[in-house]
């Protein structure tokens, strides 16, 4: 990746407001996850509803941020790592798109929660959405850098989030056969579980195209690459 | 800088090796190393001054035509050295045609202008010379739209027609590879995109070699893209590794427009 500037300022400045309308979408997205998980360990049903509330924002920026890529494919042809950066853009926002809707959808399981008694404390499901919101700050911070070898260490870390999940199921699976009026809650705990593992999941997105972005090699689906030789 | 542009499952047309053009003392270009495939696109861009019309002039002597020009190095047409001792520039001409980056019609009808290098080239038969000129402009996708006027002047034609009747009489005596330098850029967009078109349509029969100055011109219509950066060969590879993953970060500039 070149970190000259552009003769065209005018184009350097565009290039740039994308980049920084990204950043802010994807902060957004952060701060939806961490607020829902905090609205659940704290049974704070105003804050839930205020992160389903803020998910506009982010569906705001996704139209804005589109609308700049099209915008600048028209105008500008790019090409080479400005094209890369550019088709980066226009997946990505659809990543933190569905990363919002996600805790959105934990926001709501939330407030079905807090309307019964706690199941029991919540200590993996904190712990889980700590590590996925990591991955999503990473991903963000290897494409501010344009650093594929960080951007790869978070598609690493999914391996975590998936062990994190199947334990959670595991257990929340032992209280339901214990006692049967325990399946409405755990199964909404286990939707919230299934959700950070799905947002965990856009961040892997995130960092390959960072890393296709940077390396202009695409490293999603490693074993499909080869398929239509072997015939 | 070598010139690997994976052209391995082509045909090679011409083959350039170790090529220096000098004006003078100066030298302008090289040593480039390169090999064009037959029957394929291939466009050369880099900034002005880079080397690359020098290049392309080199490609079938016309660089002889300019006085204290001085080419060492081997260009191979089909195997054969252009530069040999005994070899006829204006056959290598013959078969290495060109067109230039003004259209410069002859004074002549239209279809004196196409029989022209066929005349000249000693050529009386006159049904042979019309059906040359037949086909030369039909190649040249002017045909439909001067077939009932051969006979008037070629300076009525617009500027589009003028540039694709230069093509014709470049085709009329039937060369094997097409030098184009910058052939699009003194016509408007619906023009340009009728000699793009053509440039696709030519490509089947004929190797070419286009110079252009329009990135986005290069990117359409060539399959290899070689960038010249101050008399070097900087990077020569597919048209697609060139406009989406160059690896050289002097080529990325220049595609990006970082330049300077």
């Amino acid at each position: 990746m070149r970190t000259r500037e552009h003769t065209d300022q005018e184009f350097e400045q565009e290039l740039r407001h994308l980049r920084e309308q990204l950043l802010l979408m994807g902060s957004h997205v952060e701060g939806i996850i961490s607020a829902s998980l905090r609205a659940l360990v704290e049974r704070d049903s105003e804050l839930a509803q205020r992160t389903i509330e803020a998910d506009r924002v982010v569906d705001r920026l996704e139209i804005e941020i589109d609308g700049l890529c099209l915008q600048i494919l028209a105008r500008r042809q790019p090409v080479a790592s400005d094209l890369r950066f550019v088709t980066m853009v226009l997946k990505a926002v659809t990543d933190l798109e569905r990363m919002g809707d996600l805790g959105v959808n934990i926001s709501e399981r939330v407030l079905e929660l807090n309307n019964e008694t706690p199941l029991k404390p919540y200590v993996d499901l904190p712990r889980m959405a700590d590590e996925t919101q990591m991955m999503l700050r990473e991903a963000l911070d290897a494409f501010v850098a344009k650093d594929a070898d960080r951007a790869r260490r978070v598609i690493a870390r999914d391996q975590i989030i998936d062990d994190l999940y199947a334990q959670i199921f595991r257990e929340l699976l032992t209280y339901m056969m214990e006692e049967s009026k325990n399946v409405y809650r755990a199964t909404r705990l286990q939707s919230i579980a299934k959700y950070l593992e799905r947002i965990a999941d856009h961040a892997t997105n995130l960092a390959e195209l960072v890393v296709f972005m940077v390396k202009g090699s695409d490293i999603r689906h490693p074993d499909s690459r080869n398929e239509g030789d072997k015939n | 800088m070598n010139g690997d542009a994976n052209t391995d499952a082509a045909k090679i047309s011409l083959s350039v090796r170790d090529l220096i053009v000098s004006y003078g003392d100066k030298r302008a270009l090289g040593p480039v190393t390169m090999e064009i495939a037959e029957k394929h696109v291939t466009a050369l861009i880099g900034p002005s001054g880079c080397g690359k019309s020098t290049f392309l002039r080199s490609l079938n002597r016309m660089n002889d035509l300019v006085l204290g020009c001085r080419v060492e190095g081997d260009v191979r047409l089909d195997g054969q050295p252009i530069y040999g001792p005994g070899v006829d520039p204006v056959e290598v001409r013959r078969r290495v045609g060109m067109v230039f980056q003004k259209s410069n019609p002859f004074p002549k009808t239209i279809f004196d202008n196409v029989a022209y290098g066929l005349r000249i080239g000693g050529m009386r038969d006159r049904a042979e010379i019309a059906g040359r000129v037949e086909r030369a402009l039909e190649r040249a996708a002017l045909w439909n739209e001067v077939k009932e006027r051969l006979g008037e002047s070629a300076m009525g034609l617009s500027g589009g027609q003028q540039q694709r009747l230069c093509i014709a009489r470049a085709l009329a005596v039937e060369p094997e590879v097409l030098l184009m330098d910058e052939p699009a850029s003194a016509l408007d967009p619906i023009a340009t995109a009728h000699i793009e078109e053509l440039i696709h349509e030519l490509a089947r029969d004929y190797t070419v070699v286009i110079v252009t100055h329009n990135m986005q011109q290069a990117a359409r219509v060539s399959d290899y893209t070689a960038f010249f950066y101050m008399g070097d060969m900087v990077e020569f590879a597919s048209t697609d590794t060139i406009f989406t993953h160059p690896s050289q970060p002097r080529t990325e500039d220049y595609v990006t427009g970082r330049f300077g």
